[in-house]
Protein backbone atom coordinates (compact mmCIF):
# COMPACT_ATOMS: atom_id res chain seq x y z
CA UNK A 1 0.00 0.00 0.00
CA UNK A 2 1.15 3.39 -0.49
CA UNK A 3 2.90 5.43 1.58
CA UNK A 4 0.65 8.40 3.44
CA UNK A 5 0.41 11.06 0.99
CA UNK A 6 -1.66 14.66 0.75
CA UNK A 7 -1.53 16.39 -2.57
CA UNK A 8 -1.09 19.93 -2.29
CA UNK A 9 -2.98 20.95 -5.13
CA UNK A 10 -6.73 19.04 -3.99
CA UNK A 11 -9.23 20.28 -2.04
CA UNK A 12 -10.31 18.11 1.14
CA UNK A 13 -13.61 16.94 3.02
CA UNK A 14 -14.21 16.51 6.76
CA UNK A 15 -15.28 13.15 5.77
CA UNK A 16 -11.93 11.92 4.06
CA UNK A 17 -12.70 12.76 0.29
CA UNK A 18 -10.97 15.05 -2.09
CA UNK A 19 -11.84 16.84 -5.40
CA UNK A 20 -9.44 18.63 -8.16
CA UNK A 21 -10.78 21.49 -9.52
CA UNK A 22 -11.10 22.42 -12.79
CA UNK A 23 -13.10 25.03 -13.79
CA UNK A 24 -16.65 23.69 -13.25
CA UNK A 25 -16.07 20.41 -13.57
CA UNK A 26 -14.10 18.26 -10.23
CA UNK A 27 -13.32 14.49 -10.12
CA UNK A 28 -13.54 13.23 -6.32
CA UNK A 29 -11.94 10.41 -4.75
CA UNK A 30 -10.97 9.45 -1.56
CA UNK A 31 -8.30 10.79 0.27
CA UNK A 32 -4.97 7.98 1.68
CA UNK A 33 -6.54 8.30 5.41
CA UNK A 34 -9.75 7.38 4.16
CA UNK A 35 -8.26 4.40 1.70
CA UNK A 36 -6.09 2.90 4.86
CA UNK A 37 -8.59 2.72 7.69
CA UNK A 38 -10.48 0.68 5.19
CA UNK A 39 -8.14 -2.02 4.26
CA UNK A 40 -8.58 -3.41 0.92
CA UNK A 41 -10.49 -2.40 -1.28
CA UNK A 42 -12.76 -5.35 -2.58
CA UNK A 43 -15.63 -3.79 -4.38
CA UNK A 44 -16.64 -0.03 -5.87
CA UNK A 45 -20.66 0.24 -6.55
CA UNK A 46 -20.23 3.12 -9.26
CA UNK A 47 -22.83 5.45 -9.52
CA UNK A 48 -25.00 6.35 -12.78
CA UNK A 49 -23.34 9.12 -15.18
CA UNK A 50 -26.00 11.43 -14.98
CA UNK A 51 -27.06 11.16 -11.46
CA UNK A 52 -26.47 14.44 -8.93
CA UNK A 53 -24.75 14.42 -6.21
CA UNK A 54 -25.23 16.58 -2.90
CA UNK A 55 -22.38 18.32 -0.97
CA UNK A 56 -22.17 15.93 2.47
CA UNK A 57 -24.04 13.40 0.56
CA UNK A 58 -23.19 10.01 -0.17
CA UNK A 59 -22.81 8.87 -3.63
CA UNK A 60 -21.45 5.36 -3.65
CA UNK A 61 -20.04 2.80 -1.62
CA UNK A 62 -16.41 1.19 -0.99
CA UNK A 63 -15.94 -1.86 0.38
CA UNK A 64 -13.27 -4.32 2.03
CA UNK A 65 -13.21 -7.35 3.10
CA UNK A 66 -14.70 -6.38 6.49
CA UNK A 67 -16.31 -3.29 5.96
CA UNK A 68 -18.52 -1.20 3.87
CA UNK A 69 -17.93 1.96 3.90
CA UNK A 70 -20.23 5.46 1.93
CA UNK A 71 -18.52 7.98 -0.32
CA UNK A 72 -19.32 11.65 0.27
CA UNK A 73 -19.74 13.99 -2.01
CA UNK A 74 -17.64 17.05 -1.06
CA UNK A 75 -19.43 19.24 -3.73
CA UNK A 76 -22.73 19.26 -5.72
CA UNK A 77 -23.19 18.89 -9.27
CA UNK A 78 -23.91 16.31 -11.90
CA UNK A 79 -21.89 12.78 -12.99
CA UNK A 80 -20.36 12.60 -16.13
CA UNK A 81 -17.97 9.96 -15.70
CA UNK A 82 -17.50 7.03 -13.73
CA UNK A 83 -14.41 5.10 -13.15
CA UNK A 84 -15.14 2.16 -14.74
CA UNK A 85 -11.29 0.23 -14.32
CA UNK A 86 -11.85 -0.08 -10.59
CA UNK A 87 -14.97 -2.56 -11.08
CA UNK A 88 -12.24 -5.34 -12.25
CA UNK A 89 -9.44 -3.46 -10.19
CA UNK A 90 -11.06 -1.59 -7.09
CA UNK A 91 -7.20 -2.09 -5.54
CA UNK A 92 -5.99 0.92 -7.76
CA UNK A 93 -8.33 2.88 -4.67
CA UNK A 94 -5.72 1.80 -2.10
CA UNK A 95 -2.28 1.79 -4.61
CA UNK A 96 -3.35 4.83 -5.82
CA UNK A 97 -6.23 6.79 -4.30
CA UNK A 98 -4.97 10.17 -6.16
CA UNK A 99 -4.53 8.78 -9.77
CA UNK A 100 -6.27 5.50 -10.92
CA UNK A 101 -7.90 5.15 -8.22
CA UNK A 102 -10.61 8.17 -8.90
CA UNK A 103 -13.98 7.57 -8.77
CA UNK A 104 -16.61 10.41 -10.59
CA UNK A 105 -16.16 13.60 -12.34
CA UNK A 106 -18.91 15.70 -11.87
CA UNK A 107 -19.93 19.21 -13.48
CA UNK A 108 -20.52 21.08 -10.49
CA UNK A 109 -23.58 23.10 -9.53
CA UNK A 110 -22.27 25.76 -7.40
CA UNK A 111 -19.01 26.16 -7.75
CA UNK A 112 -18.84 28.73 -4.27
CA UNK A 113 -19.09 25.76 -2.41
CA UNK A 114 -15.36 25.32 -2.88
CA UNK A 115 -14.73 27.73 -0.23
CA UNK A 116 -16.24 25.52 2.06
CA UNK A 117 -13.69 22.60 1.51
CA UNK A 118 -10.39 22.60 3.37
CA UNK A 119 -6.67 23.05 1.99
CA UNK A 120 -4.35 20.29 2.41
CA UNK A 121 -2.79 22.02 5.66
CA UNK A 122 -6.06 21.82 7.39
CA UNK A 123 -6.79 18.69 6.34
CA UNK A 124 -3.55 16.92 7.97
CA UNK A 125 -3.92 18.78 11.12
CA UNK A 126 -7.64 17.34 10.93
CA UNK A 127 -6.05 13.62 11.12
CA UNK A 128 -3.19 14.83 13.85
CA UNK B 1 -21.64 5.72 20.96
CA UNK B 2 -18.17 5.49 21.19
CA UNK B 3 -16.11 2.66 21.72
CA UNK B 4 -14.59 1.95 24.88
CA UNK B 5 -11.30 4.10 25.91
CA UNK B 6 -8.11 1.61 25.20
CA UNK B 7 -7.28 1.02 28.83
CA UNK B 8 -10.53 -0.59 29.61
CA UNK B 9 -10.15 -3.51 27.22
CA UNK B 10 -8.20 -5.97 28.11
CA UNK B 11 -5.04 -7.23 26.60
CA UNK B 12 -3.10 -10.89 25.53
CA UNK B 13 -0.16 -11.85 26.94
CA UNK B 14 0.65 -11.33 22.65
CA UNK B 15 -0.32 -7.59 23.39
CA UNK B 16 3.51 -6.46 22.45
CA UNK B 17 3.99 -9.11 20.02
CA UNK B 18 0.98 -7.69 17.61
CA UNK B 19 1.84 -4.11 18.08
CA UNK B 20 5.33 -4.90 16.88
CA UNK B 21 4.19 -6.93 14.15
CA UNK B 22 2.51 -4.16 12.63
CA UNK B 23 -1.28 -4.91 13.88
CA UNK B 24 -4.49 -2.98 13.19
CA UNK B 25 -6.01 -3.36 16.56
CA UNK B 26 -9.54 -2.91 17.50
CA UNK B 27 -12.13 -3.38 20.19
CA UNK B 28 -13.21 -7.00 20.18
CA UNK B 29 -15.63 -8.63 22.71
CA UNK B 30 -14.00 -6.68 25.89
CA UNK B 31 -10.92 -6.99 24.42
CA UNK B 32 -8.29 -5.18 22.27
CA UNK B 33 -7.46 -7.90 19.30
CA UNK B 34 -5.36 -8.42 16.11
CA UNK B 35 -7.77 -7.67 12.98
CA UNK B 36 -5.01 -7.42 10.42
CA UNK B 37 -1.49 -7.07 10.03
CA UNK B 38 -0.54 -7.27 6.57
CA UNK B 39 -3.81 -7.21 4.96
CA UNK B 40 -6.68 -9.38 5.55
CA UNK B 41 -6.39 -11.26 2.48
CA UNK B 42 -2.58 -11.79 2.43
CA UNK B 43 -3.38 -13.05 5.69
CA UNK B 44 -6.23 -15.42 4.51
CA UNK B 45 -3.86 -16.58 1.75
CA UNK B 46 -0.78 -17.16 3.85
CA UNK B 47 -2.78 -19.57 5.78
CA UNK B 48 -4.69 -21.64 2.92
CA UNK B 49 -1.17 -21.67 1.05
CA UNK B 50 1.54 -21.87 3.95
CA UNK B 51 0.97 -21.41 7.89
CA UNK B 52 -0.55 -18.61 9.85
CA UNK B 53 -1.06 -17.97 13.68
CA UNK B 54 -3.88 -16.66 15.75
CA UNK B 55 -3.49 -15.36 18.86
CA UNK B 56 -7.37 -16.56 20.21
CA UNK B 57 -6.38 -16.05 23.89
CA UNK B 58 -9.50 -13.65 24.02
CA UNK B 59 -11.35 -17.28 24.02
CA UNK B 60 -12.42 -18.52 27.59
CA UNK B 61 -12.09 -21.88 29.15
CA UNK B 62 -13.61 -23.75 31.58
CA UNK B 63 -12.56 -26.47 33.71
CA UNK B 64 -14.85 -28.67 35.05
CA UNK B 65 -13.51 -31.51 37.24
CA UNK B 66 -14.53 -34.11 39.51
CA UNK B 67 -16.14 -37.59 39.86
CA UNK B 68 -19.50 -36.95 38.33
CA UNK B 69 -17.64 -34.24 36.01
CA UNK B 70 -18.55 -36.20 32.71
CA UNK B 71 -22.43 -37.32 34.14
CA UNK B 72 -22.64 -33.22 34.24
CA UNK B 73 -21.04 -32.31 30.89
CA UNK B 74 -23.25 -34.97 29.44
CA UNK B 75 -26.51 -32.75 30.93
CA UNK B 76 -24.71 -29.29 29.91
CA UNK B 77 -23.37 -30.14 26.19
CA UNK B 78 -25.40 -31.23 23.11
CA UNK B 79 -22.83 -33.90 22.42
CA UNK B 80 -22.29 -37.25 23.68
CA UNK B 81 -19.12 -36.50 26.19
CA UNK B 82 -19.17 -40.14 27.35
CA UNK B 83 -17.89 -40.90 23.66
CA UNK B 84 -14.85 -39.01 24.40
CA UNK B 85 -11.67 -40.59 25.39
CA UNK B 86 -9.00 -39.39 27.60
CA UNK B 87 -7.41 -36.55 25.70
CA UNK B 88 -9.88 -36.32 23.17
CA UNK B 89 -11.53 -33.61 21.63
CA UNK B 90 -15.42 -32.83 20.82
CA UNK B 91 -17.63 -29.84 19.48
CA UNK B 92 -21.00 -29.34 21.23
CA UNK B 93 -23.51 -27.12 22.01
CA UNK B 94 -24.68 -25.33 24.91
CA UNK B 95 -28.11 -25.25 24.72
CA UNK B 96 -31.08 -23.46 27.15
CA UNK B 97 -33.75 -25.78 28.24
CA UNK B 98 -36.35 -23.91 25.08
CA UNK B 99 -33.46 -25.60 22.77
CA UNK B 100 -31.83 -21.50 22.22
CA UNK B 101 -28.24 -22.07 21.81
CA UNK B 102 -26.23 -20.10 24.62
CA UNK B 103 -22.99 -21.24 22.94
CA UNK B 104 -20.82 -23.30 21.24
CA UNK B 105 -18.29 -25.07 22.44
CA UNK B 106 -15.18 -27.19 22.07
CA UNK B 107 -13.83 -29.64 25.29
CA UNK B 108 -10.77 -31.18 25.31
CA UNK B 109 -10.96 -34.54 28.30
CA UNK B 110 -7.84 -33.94 30.03
CA UNK B 111 -8.03 -37.27 32.25
CA UNK B 112 -10.70 -39.10 32.85
CA UNK B 113 -12.94 -36.36 35.60
CA UNK B 114 -10.99 -33.49 34.40
CA UNK B 115 -11.91 -31.35 30.78
CA UNK B 116 -11.59 -27.87 29.59
CA UNK B 117 -14.01 -26.08 27.72
CA UNK B 118 -13.03 -23.15 25.48
CA UNK B 119 -15.49 -20.58 25.60
CA UNK B 120 -16.49 -17.44 22.88
CA UNK B 121 -15.33 -14.85 24.28
CA UNK B 122 -18.38 -13.03 24.54
CA UNK B 123 -20.25 -15.62 26.31
CA UNK B 124 -17.73 -16.51 28.58
CA UNK B 125 -19.18 -15.29 31.58
CA UNK B 126 -22.91 -16.34 30.67
CA UNK B 127 -21.60 -19.79 29.87
CA UNK B 128 -19.72 -19.69 33.60
CA UNK B 129 -22.55 -18.41 35.56
CA UNK B 130 -25.02 -21.28 33.48
CA UNK B 131 -22.20 -23.83 34.45
CA UNK B 132 -22.05 -22.89 38.06
CA UNK B 133 -25.79 -22.65 38.43
CA UNK B 134 -26.20 -25.86 36.77
CA UNK B 135 -24.19 -27.69 38.79
CA UNK B 136 -25.84 -27.80 41.79
CA UNK B 137 -26.24 -31.46 43.17
CA UNK B 138 -23.74 -33.08 41.21
CA UNK B 139 -20.28 -34.05 42.71
CA UNK B 140 -17.99 -31.18 40.28
CA UNK B 141 -15.93 -28.19 40.40
CA UNK B 142 -16.48 -25.34 38.35
CA UNK B 143 -13.49 -23.31 37.87
CA UNK B 144 -12.97 -20.50 35.66
CA UNK B 145 -9.26 -21.16 33.90
CA UNK B 146 -9.32 -18.08 31.35
CA UNK B 147 -6.91 -16.43 33.28
CA UNK B 148 -4.41 -19.49 33.13
CA UNK B 149 -4.33 -20.26 29.61
CA UNK B 150 -3.02 -18.25 26.06
CA UNK B 151 -4.47 -19.53 23.04
CA UNK B 152 -2.65 -19.52 19.70
CA UNK B 153 -4.03 -20.99 16.74
CA UNK B 154 -1.36 -22.65 14.06
CA UNK B 155 -3.26 -23.25 11.12
CA UNK B 156 -2.25 -24.01 7.19
CA UNK B 157 -1.18 -27.19 5.22
CA UNK B 158 2.65 -26.17 6.76
CA UNK B 159 1.01 -25.70 9.98
CA UNK B 160 2.55 -28.75 11.12
CA UNK B 161 5.79 -29.02 9.74
CA UNK B 162 6.54 -25.64 11.19
CA UNK B 163 5.04 -26.80 14.85
CA UNK B 164 7.32 -29.89 14.51
CA UNK B 165 10.30 -28.31 14.28
CA UNK B 166 9.95 -26.20 17.57
CA UNK B 167 8.21 -29.48 19.39
CA UNK B 168 9.57 -32.24 21.20
CA UNK B 169 7.50 -35.07 20.62
CA UNK B 170 4.98 -35.75 18.36
CA UNK B 171 1.73 -33.54 17.52
CA UNK B 172 -1.67 -34.39 18.56
CA UNK B 173 -4.04 -35.89 15.34
CA UNK B 174 -6.84 -34.63 14.57
CA UNK B 175 -9.67 -34.44 17.67
CA UNK B 176 -6.60 -35.50 20.14
CA UNK B 177 -4.69 -33.42 22.88
CA UNK B 178 -0.85 -33.43 23.21
CA UNK B 179 0.53 -32.39 26.35
CA UNK B 180 4.42 -31.28 25.01
CA UNK B 181 7.38 -28.72 25.00
CA UNK B 182 6.97 -26.04 22.07
CA UNK B 183 9.91 -24.12 21.98
CA UNK B 184 10.78 -24.87 25.81
CA UNK B 185 7.45 -23.99 26.98
CA UNK B 186 4.69 -26.63 28.57
CA UNK B 187 2.09 -26.37 26.26
CA UNK B 188 -1.27 -28.48 25.57
CA UNK B 189 -1.59 -28.78 22.03
CA UNK B 190 -4.91 -29.95 20.27
CA UNK B 191 -5.66 -31.08 16.62
CA UNK B 192 -8.58 -28.78 16.46
CA UNK B 193 -8.82 -25.62 14.09
CA UNK B 194 -11.32 -22.87 12.42
CA UNK B 195 -10.28 -22.58 9.28
CA UNK B 196 -10.52 -26.17 7.64
CA UNK B 197 -7.07 -26.57 6.71
CA UNK B 198 -4.65 -29.12 9.06
CA UNK B 199 -3.20 -27.42 12.23
CA UNK B 200 -3.23 -27.34 16.00
CA UNK B 201 -4.31 -25.01 18.76
CA UNK B 202 -2.09 -24.47 21.40
CA UNK B 203 -3.24 -23.65 24.86
CA UNK B 204 0.29 -22.07 26.46
CA UNK B 205 0.63 -20.68 30.04
CA UNK B 206 -0.08 -16.85 29.70
CA UNK B 207 3.83 -16.70 30.48
CA UNK B 208 4.79 -18.83 27.99
CA UNK B 209 3.09 -17.21 24.73
CA UNK B 210 5.54 -15.15 23.44
CA UNK B 211 8.38 -17.56 23.61
CA UNK B 212 5.80 -20.28 21.12
CA UNK B 213 5.19 -16.98 19.27
CA UNK B 214 8.59 -16.02 18.92
CA UNK B 215 9.66 -19.31 17.78
CA UNK B 216 6.76 -19.82 15.23
CA UNK B 217 7.28 -16.88 13.68
CA UNK B 218 11.53 -17.74 13.05
CA UNK B 219 9.69 -20.75 11.50
CA UNK B 220 8.10 -18.77 9.19
CA UNK B 221 4.33 -19.18 10.33
CA UNK B 222 2.78 -15.53 9.35
CA UNK B 223 0.66 -13.39 12.08
CA UNK B 224 -3.03 -13.66 10.84
CA UNK B 225 -5.73 -11.67 12.22
CA UNK B 226 -9.32 -12.05 13.35
CA UNK B 227 -10.29 -10.87 9.97
CA UNK B 228 -8.89 -13.57 8.22
CA UNK B 229 -10.56 -15.71 10.99
CA UNK B 230 -13.68 -15.00 10.05
CA UNK B 231 -13.04 -15.31 6.38
CA UNK B 232 -11.38 -18.34 6.55
CA UNK B 233 -14.34 -20.02 8.55
CA UNK B 234 -16.91 -18.98 6.24
CA UNK B 235 -15.42 -20.05 3.04
CA UNK B 236 -15.77 -23.72 4.92
CA UNK B 237 -18.67 -23.07 6.59
CA UNK B 238 -18.05 -23.38 10.23
CA UNK B 239 -20.56 -21.42 12.80
CA UNK B 240 -19.44 -18.09 14.41
CA UNK B 241 -22.09 -17.19 17.66
CA UNK B 242 -23.47 -14.19 17.25
CA UNK B 243 -23.98 -14.01 13.32
CA UNK B 244 -24.86 -17.94 12.69
CA UNK B 245 -25.90 -18.93 16.05
CA UNK B 246 -27.89 -17.12 18.73
CA UNK B 247 -30.19 -18.17 21.65
CA UNK B 248 -32.97 -17.29 19.19
CA UNK B 249 -32.24 -19.86 17.22
CA UNK B 250 -31.65 -23.78 17.88
CA UNK B 251 -28.96 -26.63 16.86
CA UNK B 252 -31.51 -28.27 14.19
CA UNK B 253 -32.14 -25.34 12.35
CA UNK B 254 -28.18 -24.03 12.70
CA UNK B 255 -27.82 -27.70 10.47
CA UNK B 256 -25.70 -28.54 14.07
CA UNK B 257 -27.91 -31.90 14.28
CA UNK B 258 -24.76 -33.74 14.18
CA UNK B 259 -23.94 -32.59 17.73
CA UNK B 260 -26.70 -32.64 19.32
CA UNK B 261 -27.19 -36.79 20.41
CA UNK B 262 -30.54 -36.45 21.71
CA UNK B 263 -30.69 -39.44 23.67
CA UNK B 264 -28.07 -38.39 26.13
CA UNK B 265 -31.18 -36.21 27.40
CA UNK B 266 -28.91 -32.65 27.60
CA UNK B 267 -30.74 -29.74 28.47
CA UNK B 268 -32.83 -28.33 25.11
CA UNK B 269 -32.96 -32.32 23.87
CA UNK B 270 -36.48 -32.71 24.95
CA UNK B 271 -37.35 -28.88 23.05
CA UNK B 272 -35.45 -30.22 20.18
CA UNK B 273 -37.09 -33.47 19.95
CA UNK B 274 -40.50 -31.21 20.40
CA UNK B 275 -39.55 -28.87 17.08
CA UNK B 276 -39.78 -28.80 13.47
CA UNK B 277 -37.77 -25.97 12.20
CA UNK B 278 -39.02 -23.74 9.99
CA UNK B 279 -35.56 -22.47 8.54
CA UNK B 280 -32.34 -23.65 7.84
CA UNK B 281 -28.83 -22.37 7.84
CA UNK B 282 -27.22 -22.95 3.66
CA UNK B 283 -24.51 -21.61 2.60
CA UNK B 284 -24.52 -19.55 -0.50
CA UNK B 285 -22.77 -17.96 -3.09
CA UNK B 286 -23.40 -14.58 -5.29
CA UNK B 287 -23.74 -15.16 -9.25
CA UNK B 288 -22.95 -11.29 -10.00
CA UNK B 289 -21.41 -8.27 -8.22
CA UNK B 290 -22.23 -7.88 -4.27
CA UNK B 291 -20.91 -8.36 -1.00
CA UNK B 292 -23.30 -9.90 1.13
CA UNK B 293 -23.45 -8.76 5.08
CA UNK B 294 -24.89 -9.78 8.31
CA UNK B 295 -28.58 -8.87 8.70
CA UNK B 296 -29.23 -8.55 4.80
CA UNK B 297 -32.69 -9.62 3.67
CA UNK B 298 -33.18 -12.83 1.69
CA UNK B 299 -36.07 -13.74 -1.04
CA UNK B 300 -35.99 -17.50 -1.25
CA UNK B 301 -39.19 -19.36 -3.41
CA UNK B 302 -40.96 -20.30 -0.56
CA UNK B 303 -40.31 -17.19 1.68
CA UNK B 304 -38.09 -14.72 3.31
CA UNK B 305 -34.85 -15.14 4.91
CA UNK B 306 -31.70 -13.22 6.64
CA UNK B 307 -28.01 -13.52 6.00
CA UNK B 308 -26.21 -14.27 9.38
CA UNK B 309 -22.58 -14.29 7.60
CA UNK B 310 -21.55 -12.72 4.82
CA UNK B 311 -18.02 -11.48 3.19
CA UNK B 312 -16.18 -11.46 0.03
CA UNK B 313 -14.65 -14.89 -0.24
CA UNK B 314 -10.65 -14.18 -0.44
CA UNK B 315 -10.37 -17.80 -2.04
CA UNK B 316 -13.46 -17.89 -4.69
CA UNK B 317 -13.32 -13.97 -5.30
CA UNK B 318 -17.15 -13.36 -5.26
CA UNK B 319 -19.47 -12.39 -2.32
CA UNK B 320 -20.73 -15.51 -0.53
CA UNK B 321 -22.36 -15.80 3.06
CA UNK B 322 -24.62 -18.04 5.39
CA UNK B 323 -28.87 -17.46 5.41
CA UNK B 324 -31.44 -19.21 7.23
CA UNK B 325 -34.16 -19.46 4.51
CA UNK B 326 -37.42 -21.67 4.15
CA UNK B 327 -36.37 -25.34 5.14
CA UNK B 328 -37.99 -25.86 1.24
CA UNK B 329 -35.53 -23.68 -0.15
CA UNK B 330 -32.19 -25.62 1.55
CA UNK B 331 -31.31 -27.67 -1.99
CA UNK B 332 -27.65 -26.50 -3.26
CA UNK B 333 -28.50 -24.66 -6.64
CA UNK B 334 -31.74 -22.69 -5.77
CA UNK B 335 -31.94 -19.49 -6.91
CA UNK B 336 -32.11 -16.77 -4.08
CA UNK B 337 -31.95 -12.87 -3.71
CA UNK B 338 -30.13 -10.91 -1.38
CA UNK B 339 -30.88 -7.39 -0.43
CA UNK B 340 -27.91 -5.47 0.01
CA UNK B 341 -28.96 -2.10 1.38
CA UNK B 342 -31.65 -1.97 -1.45
CA UNK B 343 -29.70 -3.35 -4.24
CA UNK B 344 -30.75 -6.71 -4.90
CA UNK B 345 -28.06 -9.14 -5.23
CA UNK B 346 -28.63 -12.64 -7.54
CA UNK B 347 -27.61 -15.95 -5.59
CA UNK B 348 -27.64 -19.31 -5.02
CA UNK B 349 -27.72 -22.02 -2.17
CA UNK B 350 -24.54 -23.77 -2.24
CA UNK B 351 -23.55 -27.21 -0.48
CA UNK B 352 -20.83 -27.48 2.32
CA UNK B 353 -18.17 -26.25 2.06
CA UNK B 354 -17.99 -23.07 0.03
CA UNK B 355 -14.63 -23.68 -0.60
CA UNK B 356 -12.72 -26.76 -1.32
CA UNK B 357 -9.27 -27.07 -1.67
CA UNK B 358 -8.46 -28.65 -5.10
CA UNK B 359 -7.48 -32.50 -5.24
CA UNK B 360 -4.45 -32.68 -6.90
CA UNK B 361 -3.45 -36.07 -9.24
Amino acid sequence: MAEASYPDDLKYHEEHDWARIDGDQATFGITWYAQDALGEVVFFDPPQVGASVTKDGSYAEVESVKAVSDVFAPLSGKIVEVNEGLADSPEKINEDPYGQGWMVKVTLSDPSEVDALLDVGPYKELLS
Amino acid sequence: MPPPAADTLRRTPLFERHRQAGARLVPFAGWEMPVSYEGIRQEHTAVRTGAGMFDVSHMGEIETSGPQAEDFLQRLLSNDVSKMAELGAQYSLLCREDGGVLDDLFTYRLAAERFLTVTNASNHDKDLAWFAEQAEGFDVEVKDAHADWAMLAVQGPEARAALERVAEGELPRRMRTVELPLAGVTTLACGTGYTGEDGCELMIAPGGAAAVWDALLEQGVRPAGLGARDTLRLEVCFHLYGNDLSEDRNPIEAGLGWACKLDTDFIGAEALRATEPKQTLVPFAFTGLGIPRQDNPVKAPHGDGVVTSGSMSPCLDIGIGMAYVPVDDAEPGTDIEVDVRGKPRAAQVRKKPLYEKEISG
